[in-house]
């Protein structure tokens, strides 16, 4: 089966190719072609991941360019962490197309978002089976193009046209980095290829500041893509999309490309502390400051994004503590859970037209299937025990807490209490007590968007169990196996660290319920008590505020000083060269008239001075 | 009979010939400068005649050639002054500064 994984990513291609030749005859069949496409993905996928636990890793390459001495090579690679993002990748793709005919009913361009997810989950697919980095970048890039247009699907909406170029600039900015990390690593190891990196590393092939400093610079990549700290402001505005595409893209799959992208890079961070050190501190302070601002925002679809940048947050984290495992772990069951917790937004926002969380209330006895659903995914993101984000939670703990990084942990603990808090905070408002405003026809979705969603509801439940300190570390040992750079499959750690995290996901479930659910303590408790503290968080740390005033004045200071530059100078001397011209031109223009007198008079005049010539030198001119 | 010197008659062609190229390049009137070309072929005829009579080789050749002149000149006053009619037909005017269709 692995000799042929090639042909997954080529499925979704083909769904693309084939929606935008006859995506508009076929109208809302479209669906079905898309579906079809990536369920043969999904399958394939599957059928490789099986064949991956019993094979070793399959790696076929061929030639691409061939520049001097150096050879570029393109081709795929299927190693354990491969195998599991294509079926990740490929299972969330499939749910999100069957739920969005459903979701996208009636819209007039249903066939073009078809083909866009076609577009999106082929160089999704293509970027996880790359086997070097130039190839990687690639995808990377394309992956990009696919969320533009999809954020941007709305483009009559003013705000989706700036959310959609926002996300490209910001995660254009990140690249940069990632451009640069990629080419000092060429230059020092001669090779895109993980392996030959890796082997380079391991050798001593590279002085360590080199080392550090490529490794800080690929992670500028992945936080730019990963919605990491400072670049982060682009992910929430990124909501303006339909909200499957927040599902599969700003959820489960994109944005844990820069999670990906530093896990397969893993041996090349491990070998610096000083990297291990700055992924760790930016995913803790990413984690806890996020968490913090969805505490206190209003839009539902909002609320999740900064869940989401914060867990992406937690991942960082634990690959910043050599938690390998922890890392890859969260990265499949938060694809699982906020997936399904954004699907079952989008089933919330379906039914009432609203996104703002003030205006719901009391939809549980409205919605019997989303509630459930969405309450799974509550439960699961806030790690409560016997879901699956808390097995992959307590893993990142863990491996934070036995790194040293004792900062670290505590602020992951406080940060994992606030995302229980405003998890729930956000499941009362929506469907707790009555309903603040009027909410006439609430209906539960059409089959076809439960069905996904029930779906990822089990394996929000049960993915947690393929790595459990209790049944066995199936995931973590298969992961790192035959490879020692990725660190144990398990790593021990005081068994009060499950009981702290369980005890702080409790306790903000339990403040979340005084304060929404049994309304016992007063909403505005924070509010009142300080004013300044919640306009900062409902201001997002005014971090984009913060950017317009730095980053944009100062690009639009130096574009009109460059402005002025190209009007007065370059202008200036373009204007003097073409004035001329014109003079000359008009000039001469002026003696051909027509009248035969100034003819006349022209032909007079040279004759004479011809003569004057010839009188002066004897008819040669010296 | 007093010998009149050749420079005298040079001297009377040279001035009808200015007066004649005067005309033609500055008068606005075309039947002026139709003249003024009438004038500068008779300033040629003066210095042909006066060749012939003074000059190095003097013979009747020049005398023959005024002659010429005379006619082709005639012709030339009689082609012209057909074209000003043919024109003030079409433009009610005889100005030559309105005469400037063939710059195109």
């Amino acid at each position: 089966m692995m000799e042929n994984a090639w042909i997954i990513p080529l499925f979704p291609l083909l769904s693309f190719l084939f929606l935008i030749l006859f995506g508009k005859r076929l109208k809302e069949a479209s669906a079905y072609i898309g579906i079809l496409f990536t369920l043969a993905s999904l399958v394939y996928s599957i059928l490789v991941l099986f064949d991956r636990f019993t094979a070793p890793t399959y790696k076929a390459e061929g030639v691409w360019l061939t520049i001097g001495d150096v050879q570029l090579t393109a081709g795929f690679e299927v190693n354990q962490l491969n195998a599991l993002m294509l079926v990740i990748v490929s299972l969330v793709s499939f749910l999100v197309h069957t739920y969005s005919k459903g979701y996208m009913q009636g819209d007039d361009r249903f066939p073009v978002f078809y083909a866009y997810l076609g577009l999106f989950t082929f160089a999704m697919l293509g970027l996880v089976i790359s086997p070097n980095l130039l190839q990687t970048y690639f995808f990377w890039e394309l992956v990009g193009l696919g969320s533009f247009l999809l954020i941007g699907f709305y483009f009559y909406k003013e705000e989706a046209k700036a959310a959609a170029k926002k996300a490209f600039i910001m995660t254009r900015i990140g690249d940069v980095g990632l451009l640069i990390g990629m080419i000092l690593l060429f230059w020092q190891a001669g090779s895109f290829e993980y392996d030959e990196i890796f082997a380079a590393v391991e050798a001593g092939a590279i002085s360590g500041t080199m080392i550090t400093l490529t490794a800080i610079l690929i992670f500028v990549g992945a936080v730019g893509k990963s919605g990491q700290f400072p670049l982060h402001t682009w992910l929430p505005d990124a909501m303006e999309g339909p909200t499957p595409v927040s599902a599969l893209i700003h959820a489960a799959t994109m944005v844990a490309a820069g999670v990906y992208l530093v896990a397969s890079l893993f041996p090349l961070f491990t070998a610096s502390e000083t990297a291990l050190m700055t992924v760790a501190v930016i995913g803790a302070f990413t984690a806890i400051f996020a968490a913090s601002i969805g505490l206190v925002q209003k839009d539902i679809k909002r609320v999740l994004a900064y869940s989401t940048v914060s867990q992406l947050g937690y991942m960082m984290l634990a690959l910043g503590s050599a938690g390998y495992v922890a890392g890859v772990f969260h990265l499949m069951t938060h694809a699982f859970f906020k997936a399904l917790l954004f699907l079952a937004a989008g089933s919330v926002i379906h039914a009432v037209h609203t996104q703002n969380i003030e205006h719901m209330g009391g939809l549980w006895k409205k919605l019997r299937v989303t509630g459930p659903l969405f309450l799974i995914g509550t439960l699961a993101i806030s790690g409560v025990p016997l879901f699956s984000g808390f097995f992959s939670k307590d893993e990142i703990l863990i491996a934070a807490w036995a790194h040293g990084n004792t900062v670290l942990f505590w602020l992951a603990v406080i940060a994992a209490f606030f995302t229980a808090f405003y998890m729930f905070r956000l499941f009362f408002m929506v469907f707790a007590g009555e309903a603040r405003s009027d909410m006439k026809n609430v209906h539960e979705s059409p089959s076809v968007m439960t069905l996904p969603m029930v779906v990822l509801g089990v394996l929000a439940v049960v993915a947690g169990y393929v790595n459990t300190p209790w049944f066995g570390t199936f995931l973590g040992d298969w992961l790192v196996e035959d490879n020692h750079a990725l660190g144990h499959g398990h790593i021990e750690g005081p068994a009060w660290i499950m009981i702290v995290a369980t005890a702080v996901s409790l306790l903000g479930i339990f403040l979340a319920w005084l304060m929404y659910g049994k309304q016992s303590l007063s909403r505005d408790w924070l509010t009142s008590r300080m004013p300044l503290s919640y306009s900062v968080l409902y201001n997002k740390y005014y971090v984009d505020e913060l950017f317009s005033l730095t980053v944009v004045n100062g690009a639009k200071f130096i574009s009109s000083f460059l402005r002025f530059l190209e009007v007065f100078l370059v202008e200036g001397l373009v204007k003097t060269v073409t004035g001329l011209t014109t003079s000359l031109g008009k000039l001469g223009s002026k003696l051909q008239n027509g009248q035969m007198q100034t003819y006349g008079t022209v032909a007079f005049v040279g004759l004479a001075i011809l003569v004057v010539i010839y009188a002066f030198t004897g008819g040669y001119l010296k | 009979m007093s010998a009149v010197p050749v420079q005298a008659y040079l001297a009377l062609a040279l001035i009808l010939f200015c007066i004649g190229l005067y005309g033609a390049l500055t008068k606005r009137n075309t039947v002026m400068v139709l003249i003024s070309i009438e004038l500068m072929l008779n300033a040629v005829n003066i210095n042909l005649v006066a060749f012939s009579k003074y000059g190095i080789m003097p013979s009747i050749t020049g005398q023959i050639f005024a002659l010429f002149t005379i006619t082709v000149a005639a012709a030339e006053a009689a082609v012209g002054l057909a074209i000003l009619i043919a024109l003030y037909r079409n433009k009610k005017s005889v100005n030559i500064d309105e005469m400037d269709a063939m710059k195109h």
